[in-house]
């Protein structure tokens, strides 16, 4: 069965918008909540028809509330799996619910509830899962968005609640606050003045940690970093962000230091590099995935040292999302093989730039 | 080579200790080296807290060989949650609420939430769901053991509560 993913709201890509704080460096942010529905065994241990309840429970309740009434639900088990993998790529599902480490096999009933700037994933590791996404650096925002979600839900769906431990979660590490802050950064000049070891550690040493562009378990390419809380409990929401927003906005300055330097010191050498990867994606013919996002690297290194003018951030990341197999595969209206995605990918990226440079011209 | 210590398993941690000049072997499975404190390449490493988290569980359940112990609710054991790291459902962390507070501590520094508060608009609806979900819990046991007659009874008591 298929599902028209046209009717998404924004596309779910309403955070790829460029409009907030340090969008250059802070592509997005996502406050992400973990709850559970009482009375129903957890996602991985409920049965078929359990799922299917927790589901419709969710669905009445939705109809009902403010910010999820007009949200479009999709149910990913009824999707193909190249439509699963395409929500997957605009960070809607994780791999877990797209059921991408099974065999082409999406687990039962799960689904996701997608409105502007906001995603609930339904029978993913927990129940509920909301999350609330923001273009740029806007931690807080996302956060008095997600709690105002968080309390219309939370007021008709009875959560799992324990009055010591906090909100119940399937996997402990979760347990209490069910918060994940986390910022979708971009850290090239830490990385080409080999400062980013040093920061990766002092991350940790603050309570917080970092994963690749696509969270738990993915790697980290193009200098994109996902950087995120560690524990949950026992400090309360605001505090988790705020050590969040706090330790970040130490990160961005070190960034746009290490910029500095990378001018002052090896100014030609930056400059040519840069403008070499901008060389290739207007022209390369073939472009596998990662060589595609190391040059996006570099070329929005490059804008952001306004060394290339012309090219909106807004347009870097479209090229981040869409640049992607299955993004392809929708464009190209057939199933790619591997090959094939590296000629229609090289063919996308040079469109889009070379559209850029007229309007820019 | 068999474990100095409980002379079962086979020692995999060979330690050479130097006291006073005097050079002593010892030789060790893994358990009694954990049991020990000694960290093997396996359990030591890059700050990992559900690694941490995990290996507190096996900890434990190595000194309490009660490890099968289950939910009465969802029938997880400590052995299934240690395989996996997760719990099957809220109950778990009643019936587990000894281990599971250490391991807290342990992950979080803290087992008392500290965030937003949640108070259920209705507890009638929670006790509710709860008891429809036990109740449909006995009704799919009651079919499978083809007890029909107790079948019947418990689908009266659930459309009596929906």
């Amino acid at each position: 069965m298929s599902v028209d993913l046209s009717l998404l709201p924004d596309g779910g890509l309403h955070w790829l918008g460029a409009s907030g704080e340090h969008a250059g460096i802070v592509l997005s942010s996502r406050i992400r909540l973990a709850r559970n529905v009482a009375g129903f065994a957890f996602p991985a241990r409920a049965r078929e028809g359990e799922r299917l309840r927790v589901l419709h429970q969710l669905r009445d309740v939705a109809a009902r509330l403010p910010s999820l009434r007009d949200a479009a639900v999709v149910r990913v088990d009824e999707c193909t799996p190249q439509q699963r993998l395409l929500l997957h790529e605009r960070h809607l599902v994780s791999r877990e619910l797209a059921g991408l480490d099974r065999k082409d096999e999406a687990p039962t009933a799960g689904a996701v509830f997608v409105t502007g700037e906001a995603g609930v994933m339904v029978n993913e590791e927990d129940h509920v899962r909301l999350q609330v996404f923001r273009s740029g650096f806007d931690v807080l925002g996302a956060l008095r968005a997600a709690e105002t979600m968080d309390r219309e839900l939370g007021s008709e769906l009875p959560y799992a609640w324990h009055q010591e431990f906090g909100f119940l979660t399937a996997c402990p590490t979760n347990t209490g606050t069910g918060l994940r802050a986390s910022v979708l950064i971009h850290l090239p000049g830490l990385v080409l003045t080999q400062e980013i070891a040093k920061v990766l550690q002092g991350l940790q040493h603050m309570g917080l940690t970092y994963r690749g562009l696509y969270g738990e378990g993915s790697d980290v390419l193009g200098n994109f970093f996902q950087v995120s809380n560690q524990t949950t409990l026992g400090r309360s929401e605001e505090e988790l962000a705020d050590q969040l927003v706090r330790v970040v906005r130490r990160v961005i300055e070190r960034e746009e230091e290490a910029r500095r330097v990378l001018l002052r010191d090896a100014g030609y050498i930056i400059e040519d590099k840069l403008w070499r990867a901008y060389g290739t994606l207007s022209h390369a013919r073939n472009l596998p995935a990662d060589e595609a996002m190391n040059l996006l690297s570099g070329v929005r290194l490059a804008a952001g040292l306004n060394l290339i003018s012309g090219l909106s951030v807004y347009t870097l990341n479209k090229l981040l999302i869409f640049s992607q197999s299955a993004h392809l595969a929708q464009m190209e209206g057939r199933a790619l093989t591997d090959g094939e995605a590296n000629l229609a990918r090289a063919k996308y990226v040079r469109q889009v730039l070379a559209n850029e440079a007229r309007l820019a011209g | 080579m068999i474990c100095d210590q409980c002379r079962e398993n086979d020692a995999t941690v060979h330690l050479t200790q130097i006291v006073e000049q005097a050079v002593t072997q010892l030789h060790l499975c893994e358990r009694c080296a954990a049991e020990r404190g000694i960290e093997t390449a396996g359990s030591g490493g890059e700050k990992n807290p559900l690694g941490d988290f995990l290996q507190a569980v096996q900890q434990q359940t190595a000194q309490y060989p009660g490890d099968a112990a289950r939910c009465a609710y969802c029938g997880t054991s400590l052995r299934d949650f240690r395989a996996s790291g997760r719990v099957g459902c809220s109950q778990c962390y009643g019936a587990f609420e000894q281990s599971l507070r250490e391991l807290l501590r342990r992950v979080h520094g803290s087992t008392r939430h500290q965030g937003w508060s949640y108070l259920p608009a209705d507890p009638e609806i929670v006790t509710r769901e709860i008891t429809l979900q036990q109740l449909r819990e006995k009704l799919h046991r009651a079919v499978q053991d083809e007890a029909f007659e107790m079948a019947a009874s418990l689908r009266d008591q659930i459309r009596g509560l929906e």
